[in-house]
């Protein structure tokens, strides 16, 4: 009886450090890991802090795409709402779906000079495919803020 | 006429599959050995007919039929042969066929291996396996049916296979990964059927588990694949990306493992009971989400292929149906199934109970990471979106790992019911010391760096491997020799052996990787070069060339190792006809203890291009580790307990025999 109980404690115990561990080790990742979504628009009105990790979503402006005359492998373009602007500079091989006129995410940070130091260019991998954020927040560009655009 | 063959062999198929989900179960509750039996001609059935539809979709694919809608959309005259044949499984609809001819193939391989299964509990499992064959081709032929016709307007010309699925990996890895998702259904169908009959003994375990190993060594092999097309055919180098397509994959796997490990003692101890059965629920229940999240596009994800929401909608209800259905005849049941074999706090059961909450833990938390972002969209509204990335999943991952690494050799040099201590001491104290000393001294010697990250790792990694070396010899100790000794160790230990080891090769692959790889990015002109640890690589421009169905921008990298001609890199930048796709083919250099890794980046001007150019040391390590850990899986099923009745009894009565010629001679 006593072994039965014995038994009986010891997995109550470990249970319960396992799930102290688990929910530890959730709180403190999920502050690290998460990256918040913001619109080109959303940037410039300064909603976001210099350095703070996010992801950015928008169309890649025609015309804006800079290859030469720069740094090594750098390349900047413009990321656009339709609204506002934020000039992105990235360092690296482009995706092969990256073209003017389509939609881009990035991860990464503002600079000082309020340029968007992307560490990642995500790739699609359909032409079909727009991400659900770029989608809305296209869509959100185009419903609420076109009578701000136009000004 | 073909595809119509295959549209109307899915639909007898269909029909078969009712009949298998009912009558063999109505024969169970009216004791009616006829209806019992009628379980195995019925799979044999399905499984004919999914065969034949899989065969008119191919042929349809082969003398490129782009009257059917299937193959319009991923296929084209110019694709090469046997892209064409692998197209079968390129897209939703004939994915979901694959997954369908793989159920029944699964069906009929239990059908065809059991035949030491009592009547009654051959009939439920099969039935409930027919359960899920009738929901998925209910819904192939409901809400994507492969042979689809376009009869009034045939193109001339099919839109093409995707680009990135032309290519070696798309030919191997889904087969290997559907086998190991669908695989779990028939550990998922024992579970149900123990639910049922109320009875889960040493016996049911014993049917179950080579079952699983199975399952669980395809699935491992198939995620293995994944992350290797991953590496050199989309990820530009990487191997993994927390992504949720890759995620929902990984699932499975992790409670797989652990479902593996329950399972061992709930046949040798009797205990683990309910659990066990819920693990072997959840493992195919998380399969099936995998299903859902990669069919209905639910999450973003860089590689979400069919979006769609009405097919979401419909998954969704499968997999409520799967799991409420499950779960609640596990509430009604379960009480019932209770172990009472006592066990002490150093036994093997507690180690393996500690390997089971580890890995169940790192499933919650990736899942709860994978579907963060819709958790926190349903809250906060659609404007508020996140992504969760990689550190979050490295946080968690990386030191539950670890400890489950801490806790493989203590489990499996553990003795079942009770352990001494002096006797765990006796055995780890010296691989302890040893591989914490080597863990440390090994890495510090060759590259003369302090990185605790990399001591841990080699550390953790010679604890596996030294340990296994230990065990093995304490239990051929009494044997007159070596060669003795390990034949008579059974093939299930090796097996086991072999798995934890493969854990030993992953750790150290994805660590040193991690760790030593240098990845450089950076703008070439023609005859200019780079140099990384002694490898110059000298970029001598790019060159058009045509392909079959794609003409490409072909670099050329010449490799110069200390100074001396080594190799020659083609990286190539492939333009589609078909569809005007571009993709990059990455060219890599594969070795044991390095990978060289090129592929062009984009055009800046003058010649130059932006080129990526990688070092990966160990890299092939990850792979490698895989495949050990699924050759354990098969090795354990190969175990002679695991072979027919006859064979046993046969055996039975030769020890009988034994018993009595000892006791005549005494």
């Amino acid at each position: 009886m006593l072994a039965h109980r014995q038994q009986k404690l010891a997995i109550v115990l470990f249970i319960v450090l396992g799930a102290g561990i688990a929910v530890a080790l959730t709180l403190f990742a999920l502050k690290e890991g998460i990256n918040v979504f913001f619109t080109p628009t959303e940037i410039s009105e300064g909603e976001v802090e210099t350095g703070q990790n996010f992801r950015i979503g928008g169309m890649v402006k025609m015309g804006s795409v800079i290859k030469e005359g720069l740094d090594g492998a750098e390349v900047n373009f413009l990321a656009t709402d339709f609204c506002n602007d934020v000039l992105v500079s990235f360092s690296g091989p482009l995706p092969d779906l990256f073209r003017e006129g389509q939609g881009v995410v990035a991860d990464g940070a503002l600079d000082n000079n309020g340029t968007f130091q992307a560490t990642q260019i995500l790739a699609k991998h359909d032409e079909d495919y727009m991400s659900a954020e770029v989608k809305a927040s296209l869509d959100a560009a185009e419903e609420e803020d076109v009578g701000v655009c136009q000004q | 006429m073909i595809p119509e063959l295959g549209n109307f062999s899915l639909a007898l198929g269909l029909s078969l599959a009712i009949l298998l989900s009912v009558l063999p179960m109505v024969g169970v509750y009216r004791n009616n050995q006829l209806l019992m039996a009628m379980s195995r001609p019925l799979c044999t059935g399905v499984w004919v007919f999914m065969v034949i539809s899989f065969g008119c979709l191919a042929y349809a694919f082969l003398h490129d039929d782009f009257s059917v809608a299937y193959v319009a959309s991923n296929s084209n005259t110019l694709l090469p042969e046997i892209y064409k044949f692998t197209a079968v499984w390129g897209g939703h609809e004939g994915s979901l066929l694959l997954w369908v001819l793989m159920v029944a193939s699964w069906t009929y391989a239990v059908s065809l291996f059991s035949r030491n299964l009592p009547l009654d509990i051959l009939a439920r499992v099969l039935s409930v396996m027919g359960v899920i064959s009738v929901c998925f081709l209910l819904f192939m032929l409901f809400t994507s049916n492969p042979f689809d016709r376009l009869m009034l307007s045939t193109p001339a010309e099919g839109t093409d296979l995707n680009p990135l699925l032309q290519d070696f990996g798309l030919i191997v890895h889904p087969p290997f990964l559907y086998m190991g998702y669908v695989g779990f259904s028939v550990a998922y169908a024992f579970a149900i059927t123990a639910l049922l009959t109320g009875k889960l003994d040493a016996a049911w375990a014993r049917w179950t588990r080579p079952w699983t190993n199975a399952a669980w060594a395809f699935l491992t092999i198939g995620v293995a694949l994944g992350s290797w097309w991953a590496y050199y055919e989309l990820g530009w180098g990487g191997w993994w990306f927390w992504d949720p397509v890759e995620n929902v994959a990984f699932m499975p796997w992790l409670v797989g493992t652990a479902l593996i490990h329950s399972l061992a003692v709930t046949e040798k101890r009797g205990v683990f009971k309910s659990w066990t059965v819920l693990l072997a629920i959840a493992a195919f229940s998380l399969s099936l989400l995998g299903t859902f999240i990669v069919r209905s596009g639910l999450i973003t994800s860089v590689h979400a292929f069919a979006v769609d929401p009405e097919r979401g909608l419909v998954l969704l209800a499968i997999l409520l149906l799967v799991i409420g259905a499950s779960l609640f005849l596990y509430a009604l049941r379960a009480p019932i199934m209770k172990g009472t074999a006592s066990y002490t706090i150093t036994s093997r059961e507690v180690f393996l109970l500690i390997n089971n909450i580890i890995l169940v833990v790192a499933t919650a938390g990736i899942l709860l990471g994978t579907l963060y972002p819709l958790i926190h969209e349903a809250i906060n509204g659609e404007a508020n979106m996140v992504s969760v990335g990689p550190p979050y999943f490295n946080t968690i991952f990386l030191p539950l790992m670890a400890l489950l690494a801490v806790f493989l050799t203590v489990g499996s040099i553990s003795r079942w019911k009770k352990t001494s201590t002096a006797f765990l001491k006796e055995q780890l104290t010296k691989v302890a010391i040893a591989s914490v000393a080597l863990g440390i001294l090994l890495p510090l010697a060759i590259t003369r760096e302090v990185n605790f990250g990399i001591f841990l790792a080699v550390a953790l990694a010679l604890w596996i491997v030294l340990g296994i070396a230990r065990d093995i010899l304490t239990k051929i100790s009494n044997k007159d020799s070596l060669l003795q000794g390990l034949k008579s160790l059974s093939l299930s230990y090796y097996g086991m052996q072999l798995a934890h080891s493969g854990m030993a090769v992953i750790i150290l692959g994805i660590c040193l990787t991690s760790h030593y790889s240098v990845e450089e990015d950076v703008r070439l002109a023609p005859g200019e070069s780079i140099v990384i640890r002694g490898y110059e690589f000298i970029f001598e421009g790019v060159t058009r060339q045509p392909g079959p169905n794609y003409e490409a921008d072909a670099g050329l990298i010449t490799v110069l190792k200390n100074g001396e001609d080594y190799l020659q890199l083609r990286p190539e930048k492939r333009t589609y006809f078909a569809t005007g796709a571009i993709q990059t083919e990455a060219d890599i250099d594969v070795g044991l203890f390095r990978d060289l890794f090129a592929a062009l980046g984009d055009p800046r001007g003058e010649g130059a291009w932006v080129v990526r150019i990688h070092l990966k040391p160990f890299v092939l390590w990850i792979w490698l580790g895989a495949f050990i850990m699924a050759a354990g899986g098969i090795t354990a099923i190969l175990d002679r307990r695991y072979r027919t009745k006859e064979k046993v009894s046969q055996q039975d009565k030769i020890v009988t025999q034994k018993d009595d010629i000892v006791m005549e001679g005494a």
